[in-house]
């Protein structure tokens, strides 16, 4: 990988390790007794900040997730060179679009 | 016979923090469809929830936190290795990131019931 | 030395039986002596184990069991040594799974048990024959990394003033003493995964070179190792750090060059 990979890599793994680490504590607070679309759109509807934090998470997971699959097709299968860096910016660009949906539904529902 | 480095604990930490990455590639586009699923209403998400509290499923959603807390733990690993310039114990290090895995694994079985 | 009752523990009756007799004890004797079933690797990237018999005796090693096939069993086998005493890494082999020294690795230890050895060439390096392999890419690798010192276009006039103190002395004496014998460069898994991947030996050696405060070539270098296959494939599996004869920590170096290189590249060279 580019030194140029390496560090969007490095840098959104950073911004994930607190994100994620939110993301977990706050999964494990909600699920107690069940969990209903009403409570989770009670807590995400018109909230500055989870459309805020959340974006972050959704533009972080679009860099790091398709950068590492990268890693993993190049040294355990023969697939490299241009088709396989299209196929990530594909990625790439289908995470951030479904993840950006999903962050907006939450907020506008 | 198996090669004597795949039996290291760093190359089981590296193992599980790469299967753990794969895992969560590809259920991420699904995670974010049924959220979205929100934009026809609360209701239809509701179905969806409702699908969720099949023992399946949960053990699916269950396996995934495992995931998550995996690749994160293990990815730390990695971040202090690279950019603190520290020493480690291996194995002390793969351990201390299982016990992690485990009690936000075990959290989620006590708390989603 | 575990489990070994070799010859050495019926002297005395041998020696009766000599003096009583006057001849070398009888062959039944050496029931008591356990034998190494050792199976060693014959042929190219094809070929097939062949199964040797040898005698567990006292402070034997690996080398030495290789030596007395090849003497005394099979003079086709091909192996190489050189110092036999741990200095010069000629000897390393992969023994029962793991790459080492075969010098420093007493036999009947490692063959603990049911006295099995299994004896492959180290893997990762194209096999001259059996036990030798083809040492060239290890080294090319070595240059492609920059792995050598650069003195400049004008080299100092004067002895340089190194403190051995000093951060970047002690890390390039951290890694100053490999002798390039391969061991990590056969347990790398990235090195089995990607034929270009420069290894854990040319990247020690660039780290050593990036401390050496005389050094001319720090930018060329570290452009050297920053490519696609270059230290930042290294996945942190600690295979080198673990199988090193000399204690060397490769991925460290290589943790190493790859805080350089990001302070490189934020700096906005590519």
């Amino acid at each position: 990988m580019s030194a140029v990979l390496f560090v969007a890599q490095r840098l959104s793994a950073a911004v994930l390790a607190v994100a994620v680490a939110v993301h977990l504590a706050t999964i494990l607070y909600a699920v107690r007794g069940g969990l209903t679309a009403g409570e989770i759109l009670g807590r995400t509807r018109g909230n500055g900040w989870f459309l805020a934090f959340y974006v972050l998470f959704v533009v972080a997971v679009a860099v790091h997730a398709p950068i590492g699959l990268r890693n993993v097709m190049r040294e355990w299968t023969r697939w490299r060179g241009a088709t396989l860096d299209l196929a990530m910016a594909a990625c790439a660009a289908i995470l951030l679009a479904l993840g950006l949906r999903a962050v907006i539904a939450l907020f506008v529902a | 016979m198996m090669r004597a480095s795949h039996h290291q604990p760093g190359f089981l930490a590296a193992l599980m923090h790469r299967l753990s990455g794969i895992a969560l590639a590809i259920f991420l586009p699904i995670h974010f469809l049924a959220l979205a699923a929100a934009l026809k209403g609360a209701g239809a998400l509701d179905t969806f929830l409702a699908v969720t509290r099949n023992p399946f499923v949960k053990l699916s959603e269950f396996a995934l936190i495992v995931a998550l807390a995996a690749h994160m733990t293990l990815g730390l690993r990695v971040l202090a290795l690279e950019f603190l310039d520290v020493r480690e114990n291996t194995l002390a290090a793969l351990a201390a990131c299982l016990g992690i895995v485990l009690a936000v694994g075990l959290l989620f079985l006590v708390n989603a019931g | 030395m575990s489990g070994a009752k070799p010859i050495a523990a019926n002297v005395p009756a041998m020696m009766l039986m000599g003096f009583a007799f006057g001849s070398t004890p009888p062959t039944t004797e050496r029931r008591n002596v356990m034998m190494l079933s050792v199976e060693i690797w014959r042929g190219t990237s094809s070929g097939h184990f062949q199964p040797f018999e040898v005698p567990c005796r006292d402070n034997q090693t690996v080398l030495d069991v290789v030596t007395e096939i090849q003497r005394e069993q099979d003079p086709t086998l091909a192996y190489r040594f050189a110092c036999r005493v741990g200095m010069c890494g000629s000897c390393a082999m992969v023994v029962n799974g793991r790459p080492r020294w075969t010098c420093r690795t007493r036999a009947c230890e490692v063959a603990a048990g049911d006295g099995r050895l299994t004896l492959e060439p180290l893997r990762n390096f194209t096999i001259v024959r059996d036990l030798a392999v083809e040492m060239t890419d290890f080294f090319d690798k070595w240059r492609d990394a920059k792995g050598y010192f650069e003195p400049g276009a004008a080299p100092a006039a004067d002895f340089a003033m190194v403190p051995p103190a000093s951060r970047e002395r002690q890390a390039a004496d951290a890694g100053i003493e490999c002798i390039g014998c391969g061991v990590c460069y056969s347990a790398c898994d990235v090195v089995a995964w990607d034929k270009d991947y420069l290894g854990p030996a040319a990247l020690n050696r660039a780290w050593t070179l990036v401390n050496d405060v005389r050094d001319r070539a720090h930018d060329a270098r570290l452009a050297a190792v920053s490519g696609a296959s270059g230290c930042l494939a290294c996945h942190t599996h600690m295979s080198c750090t673990n199988f090193c004869p000399k204690g060397i920590a490769p991925t460290y170096s290589i943790a190493g060059l790859k805080r350089a290189m990001l302070t490189r590249t934020l700096r906005g060279r590519r």
